[in-house]
């Protein structure tokens, strides 16, 4: 397993430069950046900033043209969708009701006999474990069931090998996580990816880990459940990023960040914001910097290595 | 007695005027408190009132005298927390009056017709997404002209393009009425770059019309909503890469602009699949003549056959209104009208405020990001 580095949000104050530095990688680079659709390969800022060349691996592009001219894949990938979209919806109805009885249980702290309530809240989040378990399953399956949308084979998946094979290491920036992860798995970028260094900040951490969970505490419309979307690549494994964490989550809210810490055990949920830094290599913590974990007390403490 | 009255009192009887001066300049009014809001006049006057448009209260309120002889001038209003007034006071003198905004306050709202004072009652502020956000890329607004059939003359409009606007990809429309008025006084462009800025609304292409006889063409006038359909919409859409289905088609409008927006989504059906209407002066009447002037006429015709067979204009629908306004019995009435019909999903928004921008601009993000949710969820930068 190589060296694997998730890295906080890149846009203001970018730390790739110094990271590749400190693992003493130069180019040429290689860059997964499928995440930012139409934007994709728009890499003057990234090279401007790494001072070497790095070459987009355009699965994005690559995909709407395989779309354009194989009617057979397209219709495979939008019947999987369909899937997946439909599985979501109802997957996300029973989120709704299953953690609403874990907030009714939390608003039960005065009721007399008090005892009785820890077992009852411990039971409501673990439907919400076993929901989010078999969702995941269920994914899983749905995926398990389309294999020719894993293109291992095709002749664009071996220009995308070659180009990581040129390079030193590969970065996968953020932008739509399920954008980003749909274009990974076409082009089964999980087995290229052992070849070489990554470098991931923001959704291209989420893509990385096991499970993909989308999430925000404030949104405009809704109560702000997090739900997860999708299985990842799993490269890091029992570890959920949370990028921008500061802005998307109320961390002040210890009883949000203790439920979403239990609800995610036994994966660490660990904030990616700006300067962040985590660094495994053989599937094992190096290193952590600015990068917090949350606790089941609702508490943040800084990442170590043990 | 305001603990800040008294205090202004007390140097007054002393004749102390530098101390006086220190007092204003040291202190902000009006005054607010929890329960209400104490307003100042300082200056030479017969009489001095208030002259606000909150609807319930009495458009026209006196000030009294701070002591026999004073040019101290108070006057107390009760304003539920949250809610925010625009104002002016009228000082009288020798027989003459005068219109004049608050001296003491510096806070102003600006109109097509000018500026008022404005008061933030206790809890009110002004929502943080509806101020410059140096983060958020800024979007461009192009001034376009094109011919009109229909009206037999060139109209002028201008369009919002967001930031990294690119052919490639298809954006919804969001046609505005009013559309210079939501710029100039609603902060339209600010809260479109912050709310895309923040992925709670997808890019989208706005068109900023405008009319220059509004109150004719926004009263349900069926040139207007023909030539929204069959002359601007096609015209936007030849030239520019947008969404060309009802879900990715809005109209919005304020006031006679909601009625042109009802107006024209109604008349042209599966057209728009998204309104956003905020204080609409749906005037309609149950029985008998309605009270609002021959320029509410055809809105009338309009809204009662409206409410015979509202149909589905839209298939979502954002309402808001002012309690502080007259419009808030008829907007009250459209809801449950509108929500009759299954197939359209409705939601409705009051606020303590009343018949303005600025409470039409406060109420953008809820709408805008109901009715066009952008990715928020989706996107990790």
């Amino acid at each position: 397993m190589p060296d694997i580095v998730f890295l906080g949000p890149q846009r203001h104050q970018p730390t790739l430069a110094q990271v590749l530095d400190e693992l003493g990688l130069s180019g040429p680079l290689c860059a997964v950046t499928a995440g930012w659709q139409e934007r994709e390969g728009e890499l003057e800022e990234l090279s401007a900033h790494v001072g070497c060349r790095v070459d987009d691996l355009q699965l994005y592009s690559r995909a709407e043209r395989l779309f354009r001219n194989d009617r057979a894949l397209l219709e495979e990938h939008r019947l999987r969708q369909q899937k997946l979209m439909r599985l979501q919806r109802f997957y996300r109805l029973r989120l709704h009701y299953a953690l609403e009885a874990v907030r009714a249980l939390n608003r039960e702290e005065q009721t007399p006999l008090r005892s009785l309530l820890g077992s009852e809240k411990r039971s409501a989040l673990n439907a919400v474990r076993s929901l989010d378990r078999r969702h995941l399953r269920r994914i899983l399956k749905v995926h398990q069931e389309h294999p020719e949308l894993r293109l291992r084979n095709h002749v664009q998946r071996q220009e995308v090998e070659g180009l990581i094979a040129a390079s030193k290491a590969v970065l996968i920036a953020g932008g739509h996580i399920a954008v980003l992860i749909n274009r990974m798995r076409l082009f089964d970028l999980g087995e290229l990816l052992l070849q070489r260094p990554v470098i991931a900040w923001s959704a291209g951490a989420m893509a990385l880990s096991e499970r993909i969970l989308l999430f925000h505490d404030c949104p405009p419309q809704g109560a702000g459940d997090a739900e997860l979307l999708e299985t990842g690549l799993g490269l890091v494994e029992d570890v959920v990023p949370l990028p921008q964490a500061r802005q998307r989550l109320l961390l002040d809210d210890s009883q949000r960040v203790g439920r979403l810490a239990k609800r995610m055990k036994p994966a660490l949920c660990v904030t990616l914001d700006e300067g962040s830094f985590i660094h495994w290599r053989g599937g094992r913590l190096l290193a952590a910097r600015r990068s917090l974990r949350l606790t089941s007390q609702g508490k943040l403490r800084p990442l170590n290595p043990s | 007695m305001n603990p800040l009255l008294l205090q202004l009192r007390r140097l007054n009887k002393r004749g102390d005027e530098k101390a006086l001066d220190e007092f204003f300049q040291s202190h902000q009014f009006p005054i607010v408190e929890e329960d209400g809001v104490t307003f100042v006049y300082r200056g030479e006057a017969d009489d001095v009132y208030l002259q606000h448009w909150v609807y319930g209260l009495p458009s026209y309120q006196r000030f009294h005298a701070l002591d026999d002889d004073s040019d101290l001038w108070h006057l107390h209003l009760e304003l539920p927390k949250g809610s925010r007034i625009e104002y002016k006071f009228n000082v009288v003198s020798e027989g003459k009056e005068r219109l004049i905004e608050d001296p003491l306050n510096d806070l102003k709202a600006y109109d097509p017709f000018g500026a008022n004072s404005v008061c933030r009652a206790y809890g009110y502020t002004p929502p943080e997404w509806t101020q410059p956000d140096p983060d958020a890329r800024p979007g461009a607004i192009d001034d376009i002209s094109m011919h009109s059939k229909i009206f037999a003359s060139d109209r002028r409009f201008r369009l919002y393009l967001p930031a990294r606007y690119r052919r490639s990809r298809n954006y919804p429309l969001l046609i505005v009425h009013d559309g210079n008025d939501y710029l100039n006084f609603a902060s339209l462009q600010t809260v479109l770059d912050n709310l895309i800025h923040r992925l709670e609304i997808p890019p989208l292409i706005a068109a900023l019309t405008h009319s220059s006889d509004r109150l004719v063409e926004y009263a349900a006038d069926l040139r207007h909503a023909d030539h929204l359909a069959h002359e601007l919409l096609p015209y936007l859409e030849k030239r520019l890469p947008l969404v060309r289905r009802p879900e990715g088609r809005g109209l919005m409008g304020a006031s006679f602009g909601a009625v042109a927006a009802l107006h024209a989504a109604w008349t042209h059906p599966d057209t728009y699949g998204r309104l956003l209407l905020q204080s609409g002066s749906f005037a309609f009447t149950d029985i008998g003549q309605h009270w609002r002037g021959p320029v509410f006429d055809p809105v009338v015709r309009f809204m009662n056959s409206f409410r015979k067979n509202p149909g589905k204009p839209a298939e979502k629908i954002f309402i808001s209104c002012g309690r502080y306004e007259s419009l808030i019995y008829e907007n009250r009435s459209l809801v449950p009208l509108l929500q009759e019909n299954r197939l359209m999903q409705v939601r409705y928004r009051e606020a303590r405020d009343g018949h303005n921008w600025e409470n039409w601009r406060d109420r953008l993000r809820d709408g805008l990001s109901w009715l066009f949710p952008g990715p928020l969820w989706m996107v990790y930068e």
